[in-house]
């Protein structure tokens, strides 16, 4: 057995038993061993993404019995797989860039906010790479504690509202998450299977009522997360009053808990429910795209903006999972990468400003490009790559997203969908243009100094990052390319109307497909070539 | 003349009480020929006394022995109550030395009356016969309206303990009326006895005196757990009892009041369980919802935990209502989580109050993170363990309580038990919005923690961690002692 991932998930915690032990007046110190722990962990995580093998499987899987009592038995049982293998790596590589992001903007109380992220980091990797629910449930709650202590001690002015907001809104859907859980697992008991574990959850076949009912419940959750209209409005509150690295990782990767969890859990373990359920979560996601993109449209708080423009990008996610194809639900995943991030770019860009001028209202700004160049070039490039200009990444995942959702059921929700790229493109620039262009009139702007190396090298990795994904995104979507093909079959396999009846009877009953019947063998996801996996609807 | 012979009587049953009230009456005759105001050293002894009886306790483990003509029984479940007693008892203890020298109170009674509290709560979970079962409850309620008082000089504590009495006096009532009727109804007070005869009866649930017993002994055990709509009393007795008193009586006669029950309801009314259970199912809602509702907005700590116990006990009357062996491996676990958390909280709030109980609300609580980080991180384990928050006791013990009505059947008990546990998190998680996000109001100053209460607080951070995060071995006590049929 590998202990490849235990060591990522825990090493974070190893960081936290380190920066117990130095007083909390050795400022610089307790900054750089935190970064130094995020990076350790970065660099350890590594050799899942180089060691993981392109197929379907969970790999480097470690599996030991942890509570037997009663009727119960859980597992410690963690695995990556193509679609968790990218959440993982966007986690370990936010998280130097968020602990880097704070070396100057937090001064108060600096153990404990090390210490509240490296916390955060644990239970954001444990929550990915868990493939026992009651061990992923652990590390969902986990995490919030944490982040509700970010928002709540460092945040701005609201920052109590935001983070007892934040936390009861999570802790409201995770509840009933975990009766649906129970009751789950009861359903497995009696089919014969004593655990939590995510594969014999996929194998279970539940009538459709009781489907519907524990879909719903972990819809209800996941959908807080993500977050889904009208479920978000927790999500600009939090935001706006967290400090810069609580939003980044906010958005990079705790919001990406909500599209994860519908992927990994509440699509295949209830595809027949996801299936009759896609028109309502399509209504939503497309309500939030089109919504969200107006509201962003007049805010007067960039980070209030940038929020909202959050909740219309997470719709297109949810677009392209509910598209139930290869495209769609690549690009979904893409989607969420990237924008884990474009977004988490942004917040840092508001960051800087915002540590520099101590205001986020957009009137206050203007002109700042004359003063500030190497920003404004980096402002543009991550701008850019947020509303989806060809050459960055934004682009790839949502041409897929659309082109997948487009090829579905879903088409009539893509056209107004598509309308959203517009409206993105209207709010982004707007907001640009009026903090960046224009006259330098306010003295105080005068003043500004252009980034510091430091913070060219928060911003660095993540342009890279912007241009790697947009020109080459291969490497990535071959990766997860097994993993969505079954999980696209799963998804088929409870609804035979959408595909020829005859492909579905020579697959083995109550085990989770491995390769889609009628899906084009190649790594590509062209889409001339995956076309025929969709005509069929 | 022939001697008079006694039976031979099998005393291992009941040892620990003998061995506790000996104890007991020692530490009396200890208090009044030693001299010294100081009475520190008499909790020392007894936490050391209580110690060596929870080891001799739990060594009977295994050993199922019944005495005295089936009137009390050693069992798993019978001992595995008997350790939270004396563990609650232990904490307790530790608490109160630094307490009573604060408020001034001469304090060498106060040791013997715990250890006798624990004696009547013992032989609540052994007792196999409703008068024994009695006998337990009244020793254990008179020795904590006396302790509800302790603090004379408190107007608060005199009147915490006049009406504890008079409404715990109330509720006895209705409990031996219960007891009466069913032997009525019956012809025995064995509670093995009167499953028998339930057995042979040809519709049990028709026959009204039975009933009728059965309605009121749960009301009288309902009052002793504090269920609503019989949890008047809590507030008033918790807010105004000396402080490790109140975190006692949350903890241990609680968990007495439960093991009774449970034992009477398992064991004698297994036929009328599709009754009672209805009527726990509607008091678990009751008491988990009224008692969260009010506790949201209460801004004396004490007010706000006497409510959240209230809370805490109908989310153990979930596990009741379900019946089943997880849910009562749950109350049982639960239970013990309990102790460990609530009475850690409490000892916080010992030392955040001064003497005459005041500076006793959340306010209080504000920017004592900054101060005193280690112990605003512990009261913060505590608070999450209560909220039911993963990793630690409270949320494991949740887990089996809503299992168990869920494996019953009962899906809504359980959606209704969490969605309360999530209001809950409101009025925890404003303690730490004190702790944490304000700023300290005035010159902070702050109690010295003395050794026992550095003690007890060990214990508890470390029993709500260790059952939260490797909760197997004592789950499967818990599940062993919860098979009782």
């Amino acid at each position: 057995m590998s202990y490849i991932l235990s060591l990522t998930t825990f090493l974070p915690i190893l960081g936290v038993l380190l920066l117990l032990l130095i007083p909390r007046e050795s400022k610089s110190l307790l900054r750089s061993l935190a970064l130094g722990v995020t990076i350790i962990t970065f660099l350890v995580s590594l050799p899942i993404m180089t060691g993981f093998e392109t197929n379907a499987d969970f790999q480097f899987v470690e599996n030991v019995p942890w509570i037997a009592a009663g009727p119960f038995v859980m597992r410690y049982y963690l695995g990556v797989d193509g679609i968790s293998l990218w959440l993982v790596m966007l986690t370990t590589f936010i998280m130097p860039i968020a602990v880097l992001s704070t070396w100057t903007a937090v001064e108060e109380k600096v153990k404990e906010y090390m210490i509240c992220l490296l916390l955060l980091e644990t239970g954001m990797l444990g929550a990915f790479l868990a493939l026992d629910l009651f061990l992923f449930y652990i590390f969902w709650e986990v995490m919030l504690i944490p982040m509700y202590f970010i928002i709540g001690i460092w945040g701005g002015k609201n920052k109590i509202y935001a983070a007892v907001k934040f936390f009861v809104y999570t802790m409201a859907g995770s509840v009933l998450m975990l009766v649906a859980l129970i009751y789950l697992y009861f359903r497995g008991l009696e089919a014969g299977f004593t655990s939590f574990s995510l594969m014999q959850f996929y194998s279970l076949n539940l009538d459709p009522q009781t489907q519907t009912w524990l879909f719903l419940a972990f819809a209800l959750v996941f959908c807080i997360k993500v977050p889904m209209f009208p479920l978000h409005t927790w999500l600009p509150d939090a935001h706006t009053e967290a400090p810069t690295a609580g939003s980044v990782i906010l958005a990079a990767i705790l919001l990406k808990m909500g599209t994860y969890g519908f992927v990994r859990f509440a699509v295949p373990i209830f595809p027949d429910a996801a299936y009759r359920f896609t028109p309502l979560i399509a209504t939503l996601a497309v309500i939030g795209i089109i919504y969200a993109a107006l509201v962003a449209m007049v805010q007067e708080d960039v980070k209030k903006l940038v929020a909202y423009s959050s909740v219309a990008h997470l719709g297109f996610v949810m677009l392209g999972i509910f598209a139930f194809n290869q495209q769609g639900i690549t690009g979904g995943m893409l989607q969420m990468l990237n924008h884990g991030i474009s977004t988490g770019a942004l917040f840092l860009i508001v960051g800087f400003i915002y540590e520099r001028r101590h205001t986020r209202l957009i009137t206050d700004f203007g002109g700042l490009s004359k003063q500030m160049p190497v920003f404004a070039v980096i402002f543009m490039i991550v701008t850019l790559s947020s509303i989806g200009l060809p050459g960055t990444n934004g682009f790839v995942g949502e041409f897929l997203v659309l082109l997948g959702a487009f090829e579905s059921e879903l088409r009539w929700y893509t056209v107004i969908a598509t309308s959203g790229v517009i409206l993105s493109a209207v709010y982004m620039l707007w907001m640009f243009q009026r903090v960046m262009f224009g006259e330098l009139d306010n003295p105080k702007n005068q003043t500004l100094k252009d980034l510091n190396p430091r913070e060219i090298a928060i911003m660095l990795p993540l342009v890279i990052m912007i241009f790697f994904m947009g020109v080459y995104p291969n490497p990535v979507i071959e990766k997860m390319d097994p993993a969505v093909k079954k999980l696209v079959s799963q998804v088929k396999r409870s609804n035979p109307t959408a595909e020829a009846p005859s492909a579905m009877q020579g697959l083995p009953e109550g085990h989770p497909v491995v390769v889609a019947p009628a899906a084009s063998s190649g790594n590509s996801v062209i889409p001339a070539g995956a076309t025929n996996t969709d005509e069929a609807r | 003349m022939d001697m008079i012979t006694f039976p031979t009587i099998d005393m291992t049953p009941i040892l620990p009480e003998i061995y506790l009230s000996l104890l007991a009456m020692a530490l009396l005759l200890i208090n009044v020929f030693m001299p010294g105001r100081q009475k520190g050293y008499l909790g020392y002894i007894s936490f050391v006394g209580v110690v060596a009886i929870a080891v001799m306790t739990a060594s009977g483990w295994g050993i199922e022995v019944s005495s005295f003509s089936g009137s009390v029984i050693q069992d798993k479940f019978a001992i595995f109550f008997k350790i939270i007693f004396l563990l609650s008892a232990g904490l307790s203890i530790l608490l109160s030395d630094q307490y009573m020298e604060r408020e001034g109170c001469n304090h060498g009674e106060l040791y013997p009356l715990i250890l006798f509290t624990v004696v009547g709560m013992m032989l609540m979970a052994c007792g196999t016969d409703l008068m024994t079962i009695f006998l337990g409850l009244e020793v254990m309620s008179v020795s904590l309206y006396i302790l509800a008082g302790f603090n004379r000089a408190n107007i608060k504590s005199n009147e915490s303990g006049l009406k504890y009495f008079l409404l715990g006096a109330f509720s006895t009532g209705f409990l031996l009326y219960g007891m009466a009727l069913t032997y009525g109804a019956t012809g025995t007070t064995r509670i093995f006895g009167i499953s028998g005869q339930l057995s042979q009866m040809a519709a049990p649930a028709a026959n009204i005196m039975l009933l009728a017993g059965m309605l009121l002994m749960i009301t009288g055990f309902a009052f002793k757990i504090a269920a609503a709509p019989f949890h008047m009393w809590t507030p008033d007795v918790y807010e105004g009892a000396p402080t490790p008193m109140t975190a006692f009586m949350s903890a241990g006669p609680k968990a007495a009041g439960f093991a009774a029950a449970i034992r009477i309801l398992v064991i004698s009314f297994p036929a009328l369980q599709p009754d009672w259970s209805q009527l726990f199912w509607i008091l678990a809602v009751l008491t988990m919802t009224i008692g969260n509702i009010t506790a949201l907005r209460q801004d004396n700590i004490k007010r706000m935990l006497a409510y959240s116990s209230i809370a805490h006990a109908g989310y153990a009357l979930v596990g009741f209502a379900a019946g089943n062996e997880t849910g009562v491996a749950g109350v049982l676990f639960y239970m013990l989580s309990y102790a460990f958390m609530n009475i850690g909280a409490f000892a916080i709030v010992i030392l955040i109050a001064k003497k005459g109980e005041t500076n006793g609300t959340v306010q209080d609580f504000a920017g004592f993170a900054f101060k005193r980080p280690l112990l605003a991180a512990v009261m913060s384990l505590f608070l999450f363990s209560l909220a039911g928050m993963p990793p630690t006791a409270g949320f494991i013990g949740k887990f089996y309580l809503f299992s168990g009505a869920v494996q019953q059947g009962y899906v809504w008990l359980a959606i209704i038990g969490v969605i309360n546990s999530a209001v809950s998190v409101y009025y925890y998680l404003r303690v730490m919005v004190f702790m944490y996000m304000k700023n300290p109001s005035e010159e902070f100053e702050w109690a010295t923690v003395t050794a026992p209460v550095a003690l007890a607080l060990i214990i508890s951070a470390a029993g709500s961690i260790i059952l939260g995060v490797v909760p197997s071995y004592v789950m499967q006590f818990a599940q062993q002692a919860a098979k009782l049929i």
